[in-house]
């Protein structure tokens, strides 16, 4: 198939709105409506942004007809490795000389097969796998399926669990998002931010070490509690990482916005429009950077989120400003949430007293035979959920992250799917980046922020 | 399964069954406090518009499950279990609520009726339940695979389908690579 | 390409050791991470485990311009051609470290989608263990690497294997021409030192 061959199917117009006037088709003369009329959806119906191609299409060089450069449209690949440190991300763009016309992301470089693996692991070894899927926020992934479990089971898990999985969580948000920012500033030439970013990581991921005992797929939310109680002294290290962290903000804020390269290249660029966000089942901050004050936390809560006070960041527009913009504040509030956890986390149990689930403390195992047995069977065999089906979601750093967890009855899932929030953010691509230059394709991937474990599980 | 009608057997009179809920024209059950709707395959794009006209406007998952190996199911009695599958989950936003559609697929022709047009979003959803279980998607515009590679065979997440395990060696044997 | 047809006296002694010196101090990475383990390895180029005090804080995408291919992260069966692709466009000499064990053997993913060890397609000169590895151990796999390019192991060993890159040192009796492999090559051979390139 030809690049000409292509162009024939359905004629791209490099810039949106401006070309108005009729087109000669084999039903005669007919008057082409504005691009802004259009109904949204049914601009999104149209295969007008996306590039549906085998992955395999490759043209052969000796048949591109150089001589006619006017009407031929160019397909180019990007990635799967490349310099944009976003994992193994392939689009396939088909270019008008630099505009792009339509996309094809084509995934599925990273794909474990986790799923599949899920089946074959006990309820607590779970989190190992899960954990590694959106490995930027492994605690979220742990504690969707332990929440999932955990509905399955019908039991309650103590109030203190609760806190401690909620600081947990809004520490990996704020690490997440400093990736964000690092990752963000490196793919549109802000180099130093990389290095900037790392350096708060780094604060955060020596906490994490702390606690669960490794810096990144820590396997410590378990169903049932969590795997270990915070260590002494845990109060001092968040309040030194929370205090440093909002004057580090303000200089990464500074470096962004008050920079006029920074701010011409991401105001404007990859807008999405709220009904199409919500059409491709966009969530998160990609949802809210259209102006949809969608967020899980405050309208579904989960955990103890009904009791901290936070607000819901949104942004205006829908372009990569906008997203910058609302994970920026997102950490900001973030903050917020953490500084209300250290005044109110409750003591307590860190995991439920429930023996058929919890292995018994490990004194408790030289002096009772019980308790040995417990422990035997729950680390062997593994703890059973009853059967059913369940779906249960949060709000992760990229948007609804789901669990939908079919057990029958055994000590191993029936079924485990993950609703990876990267997944459906990616079908967004396409629409960001119709129409815009490739240079700004790489800032649009970049403020997607999609995590490929997540996407190709 | 469950048994719909009381069972009393002292009294004359046996009471009439009462209707079974129903919601967008699909029988629904309750798993765990969540909301479950039960259509059929000829009323499956029925119930998706019905739940569109409702609010549900983001169908946030498609995803389907291989009832192979017969676990216990919780179903209403007039739906007839298939091996397959087929699960949406659909969220609205004003109120916040969510759904679950399961669909009954059965193996001798997994082919279902696409909700593309309604939700431009399972695109990439219905692709990967096609690469992972071989269910066909009628309407759909590019049912290709999307996580595995395009010429590969069988689909990985049928129970059939083996996990793919290499054996591991644990002893001092001499490594073979 | 090395130093052909060198008879190594007092002078070439020394250049030989300049070479590998130039060679060990400045090994550029090529940008293949993967998954989990990009993010540890760009964790060990950020500024607390800086990889600048190496001479590698240059992670070139372009594999022409890398020396070093750090395989970050899990290999699925999509993934393991381009993998074999991007190998194989990388200049003489190059060198190979499997990062973590998805890389090194598969890791916790004994299943059909991921390949059960990168040494299955590319030759590896390191493995670093971890899930993920920290940046402390990537970077002690990085200076194993680094010994070995000093002393000249790993040339010392392709000559012993027959097999590899065709790196020339000359003959000292310790090294000697050996025959460019073709790709197909020896990715999978089973000598206890896997030390090829």
């Amino acid at each position: 198939m030809t690049p000409t061959e292509l162009s024939d199917q359905s004629p791209p117009q490099p810039s949106a709105a401006s070309w108005v006037g009729a087109a000669e088709t084999s039903e005669g003369r007919q008057e082409l409506v504005e691009r802004e009329e259009t109904d949204p959806l049914e601009l999104l119906r149209e295969r007008g942004a996306v590039l549906r191609l085998p992955e395999g299409f490759v043209v052969d060089p000796g048949d591109v007809d150089i001589e006619s450069p006017e009407d031929e449209t160019m397909i180019i690949n990007l990635g799967p490795q490349h310099p944009s440190t976003h994992g193994v991300l392939r689009v396939m763009v088909e270019l008008d000389g630099e505009t792009v016309l339509r996309t094809k992301p084509v995934i599925g470089y990273l794909h474990t097969g986790m799923e599949k693996t899920g089946e074959d692991l006990m309820y607590v070894q779970g989190g190992t796998n899960v954990t590694r899927m959106d490995y930027l926020s492994p605690f979220f992934n742990e504690c969707v399926f332990s929440m999932a479990v955990e509905q399955l089971l019908g039991i309650e898990i103590p109030e203190r669990a609760t806190w401690i999985r909620m600081l947990m969580l809004e520490l990996n948000r704020i690490s997440s998002h400093v990736l964000f920012l690092a990752t963000n500033g490196l793919d549109m030439g802000a180099t130093s931010m990389m290095i900037y970013g790392w350096r708060e990581r780094e604060l955060l991921l020596a906490f994490f070490e702390r606690v669960t005992g490794l810096r990144m797929n820590h396997n410590y939310v378990r169903p049932g509690g969590v795997a270990a109680d915070l260590p002494d002294g845990w109060r001092d290290d968040v309040a030194d990482i929370i205090e440093v962290l909002p004057g580090r903000l303000d200089e990464f804020d500074s470096l962004f916005t008050n920079q006029p390269i920074w701010r011409q290249r991401s105001e404007g660029i990859g807008v999405i429009t709220r009904e199409q966000a919500v059409a491709l089942a966009a969530t998160g901050p990609i949802l809210r950077s259209t102006g949809v004050p969608w967020d899980l936390r405050a309208d579904m809560p989960y955990l103890a989120y009904d009791q901290v006070e936070f607000d819901v960041i949104t942004g205006t527009v829908g372009d990569v400003f906008d997203r910058y913009a609302v994970r920026l504040n997102e950490i900001r509030e973030s903050i917020r949430i953490v500084h209300q956890i250290l005044e109110r986390m409750p003591n307590g149990d860190y995991r439920t007293q429930d023996s058929k689930v919890t292995p018994p403390p490990r004194g408790r195992i030289d002096e009772s035979m019980e308790a040995l047995i417990h422990h035997f069977k729950l680390f062997t065999e593994g703890f059973k959920v009853p059967a059913g089906e369940v779906y249960v979601a949060i709000e992760s750093p990229r948007g609804e992250l789901g669990c939908y967890l079919v057990s029958d009855g055994g000590a191993k899932p029936y079924r485990l799917h993950i609703r990876g929030p990267s997944f459906a953010n990616l079908q967004c691509l396409p629409v960001m980046m119709r129409g815009g230059l490739i240079a700004d394709g790489i800032a649009v991937i970049s403020s997607l922020d999609p995590v490929l474990g997540d996407v190709d599980r | 399964m469950t048994d719909a009608g009381p069972t009393d057997g002292e009294a004359p009179a046996p009471e009439p069954e009462p209707e079974p809920e129903r919601h967008a024209g699909a029988l629904v059950t309750r798993s765990r406090g969540q909301e479950v709707l039960h259509p059929t395959l000829d009323t499956y794009l029925d119930t998706i518009t019905a739940l569109w006209d409702e609010g549900f406007d983001m169908c946030v998952d498609v995803t389907a499950a291989d009832y192979l190996e017969r676990p216990p199911r919780d179903l209403p009695p007039d739906i007839a279990p298939e091996r397959f599958e087929l699960v949406a989950n659909l969220l609205a936003m004003d109120p916040p609520r969510r759904v679950r559609v399961r669909l009954q697929v059965p193996e001798a022709a997994p082919v279902v009726p696409s909700i593309w047009e309604r939700y431009p979003g399972v695109e990439a959803y219905e692709r990967e339940v096609y690469d992972m279980f071989g269910i066909r998607f009628e309407g759909h515009p590019d049912l290709t695979r999307i996580l595995m590679p395009e010429d590969w065979e069988g689909h990985p997440l049928r129970k059939d389908y083996p996990i793919g395990r290499v054996p591991v060696q644990f002893k001092a044997a001499p490594p073979t690579r | 390409m090395g130093l052909e047809d060198l008879n190594h006296n007092f002078l070439t002694g020394a250049l030989e050791d300049l070479v590998k010196w130039g060679r060990y101090r400045s090994v550029w990475p090529n940008t293949f991470g993967l998954a989990c383990c990009a993010i540890e390895m760009m964790g060990t180029g950020a500024a607390n485990f800086d990889l600048a005090r190496f001479g590698m804080e240059v992670f070139r995408a372009s594999p022409r311009q890398a020396d070093l291919m750090i395989v970050a992260g899990r290999v699925s069966q999509k993934m393991a051609p381009v993998l074999r692709q991007v190998y194989d466009q990388m200049m003489e000499p190059k060198w190979v470290i499997s990062m973590g064990v998805c890389a090194s053997s598969g890791g916790m993913f004994n299943n059909y989608a991921i390949v059960q060890g990168v040494d299955q397609v590319v030759p590896v000169d390191v493995y670093a263990p971890g899930c993920p590895p920290g940046p402390e151990t990537l970077i002690h796999a990085i200076l194993t690497l680094h010994e070995k390019i000093r002393t000249g192991e790993i040339t010392r060993r392709r000559h012993q294997t027959g097999a590899g890159a065709g790196i020339e040192l000359g003959d000292t009796g310790r090294s000697a021409r050996v025959a460019l492999a073709s790709t197909g090559g020896r990715a999978g051979d089973d000598t206890p030192e896997k030390q090829r390139a």
